[in-house]
């Protein structure tokens, strides 16, 4: 390996499950919005965290614990950092964006919601920023109201959303970059014109965490949601990022050990943020992952990350337009590191099969978005995502193998 | 293109797919039952005319891949004037035909199939139609859905 391990000059390098063949082909991984892979660094961590240091964290006295409870302590501040938190105390673990959201919906929602609250979601919503609100709407009474995309382009109708902000709007909740339709939404706007109407904001960050750089504090977000999985993380782990404020008021959403302060038969009492909301045992072991792949995205640089990404989408965007029989949807400008698109006679799941085929890992579905694709018209498309390792090659391989399979089906 | 994705899309089963038969609803149904495929987004209505206990019309409508949409359309071609025993009978053929490869005892254009097998993930894309039709001859009001059964 090169004396800078952490180079975009060997990068491919850095992710050894790339080096294989696929269907006699070398495989061409584009499911990146689905999940990443994982850099040496990352592998790495968790190999030497359970070689040397695992232990349960936290009341240990003995020398492992103390250690597991540094390191898991350590990547709550690395992650603070990672999103510009104000204070570690902020950061909690959980399972991945949908818990995050799910803990929001389920703990923040019943004490905070009333019949004729409103809970604001937009068109755009993966059904984990959905079906967690559905929920906390039928426990409290409130409803649920979205603000509309502007069709194929996929864009949010920032002009209906003066109308939809009314007082009964409590929350405003929504993602940063549609795992879809690659908008990027104006995040920071967003989350002024909530606070500015009462609202509090929760950002679904999922598709934007581990592509460019974020700063809560900018942003002005009072909660966000994210994966360590799409991230060169590994699965089963991710974060809530909350307001220091709106945390301290919030009930437990779980109990368990870990998060009290005392118990009783009859009662207990809960410790402050962030272990009131981290019930039973912690995944420290995938928090130390979480915390390499912090040090390899900054390492890379996020900014850089961000354009790689953003003009390897804009130029498969480009040569994917000269198909026969196309329809892509989302933005024609700027837009997040994926393209999503149908084909007039072939449905997407064929033309996944026929891309596998060749060495290239796509989606084709809903992706979670089944609100979303009935209101463009559409049951299923075909969506390449990309990543750090992802090359031009590549987008050439992506467009070879359409049109294979659009002549085989003589679309 | 490999042997496995050649014995995958046969020609009976691109031709199902470009010209469906018996595809639309279907007005005189005294039956119908609505599958969907949860994971993919795939639907297919079903719409029998049962006289006594055979089936004198079906048509079937939906969306979905190649295989699934083939599927369909064969079938409706396989069941019409069929009792409602003889149709689970032929789903119990056709269900080996696309978990194992066997091919059917008797020539027949279900053995088309046969490749799905090597396509655990596409099983439930052949199989959808033929629940639902099923579920429209036992009268079973419940849509029915492939993640409510084991194929």
């Amino acid at each position: 390996m090169s004396a800078n391990p952490r180079s975009w000059d060997n990068i491919r390098a850095q992710f050894p499950i790339l080096d294989q063949e696929v269907n006699g082909h070398p495989l061409v991984y584009l499911d990146n919005a689905a999940t990443t892979q994982k850099p040496l660094s990352v592998i790495a961590a968790l190999d030497t965290f359970y070689r040397r240091d695992n232990a349960n964290v936290h009341r240990g006295l003995h020398a492992l614990s103390m250690r597991a409870t540094d390191d898991y302590e350590g990547a709550r501040s690395r992650v603070a950092t990672y999103i510009n938190a104000a204070a570690p105390e902020e950061i909690i673990f959980t399972r991945g964006t949908t818990e995050s959201i799910n803990l929001v919906a389920l703990s923040w929602g019943p004490a905070n919601l009333k019949k004729g609250d409103v809970i604001l979601l937009t068109e755009m919503e993966h059904h984990s920023n959905i079906v967690p609100w559905q929920l906390a709407a039928q426990r409290t009474g409130a409803t649920l109201r979205y603000v509309p995309v502007t069709g194929d382009e996929g864009l949010l109708d920032l002009g209906a959303l003066d109308k939809l902000l009314t007082p009964e709007v409590r929350v405003f909740a929504f993602t940063h970059i549609s795992n879809t339709l690659g908008t990027i939404n104006p995040v920071a706007e967003l989350c002024a014109r909530a606070r500015k109407a009462g609202a509090i904001s929760v950002v679904d960050a999922a598709q934007s965490v581990g592509h460019m750089p974020l700063d809560v504090q900018a942003m002005g977000c009072d909660f966000l949601a994210f994966s360590g999985h799409k991230m060169a993380s590994v699965t089963g782990s991710g974060v809530l990022y909350g307001r220091r404020a709106l945390l301290d008021a919030m009930p437990p959403w779980q109990g368990g050990g870990g998060m009290i302060s005392n118990v009783d038969f009859q009662e207990s009492r809960w410790k402050p943020t962030p272990e009131r909301f981290e019930a039973g045992t912690p995944n420290f072991g995938d928090a130390v992952a979480l915390h390499a792949a912090c040090d390899f995205l900054d390492g890379l640089g996020r900014g850089r990350i961000a354009a790689h990404d953003s003009d390897l989408a804009a130029k498969a965007y480009q040569r994917l337009a000269e198909l026969p029989g196309i329809r892509l949807i989302g933005p024609k400008g700027e837009r997040g590191g994926l393209v999503c698109f149908s084909f007039k006679d072939v449905h997407a799941h064929d033309v996944v099969t026929f891309a596998d085929e060749d060495g290239i890992a796509l989606r084709g579905g809903h992706h979670c978005n089944q609100p979303l694709m009935r209101r463009l018209g559409l049951t299923s498309t075909v969506r390449a995502s990309f990543y750090v390792y992802n090359s031009e090659e590549e987008i050439d391989a992506l467009v070879a193998s359409m049109r294979r399979t659009i002549k085989f089906f003589g679309a | 293109m490999s042997a496995d994705l050649s014995d995958l899309y046969q020609n009976v089963i691109l031709d199902h797919n470009r010209r469906p038969r018996n595809r639309g609803r279907l007005p005189t149904a005294n039956r119908s039952a609505h599958g969907d495929n949860p994971s993919c987004g795939d639907q297919c209505d079903v719409f029998l005319r049962l006289e006594g206990d055979r089936i004198a019309e079906i048509t079937f409508d939906g969306s979905g891949c190649a295989i699934s949409q083939a599927s369909a359309s064969l079938m409706t071609t396989q069941l019409k004037g069929k009792t409602a025993k003889e149709a689970e009978k032929l789903y119990g053929e056709f269900h080996e035909i696309v978990t194992t490869g066997k091919e059917p005892e008797e020539i027949s254009d279900l053995g088309a199939f046969a490749g799905v097998h090597a396509f655990p993930a596409r099983i439930k894309c052949a199989t959808l139609s033929w629940h639902a039709a099923l579920n429209a001859l036992r009268d079973d009001p419940a849509p029915t859905t492939t993640e409510s059964h084991t194929d």
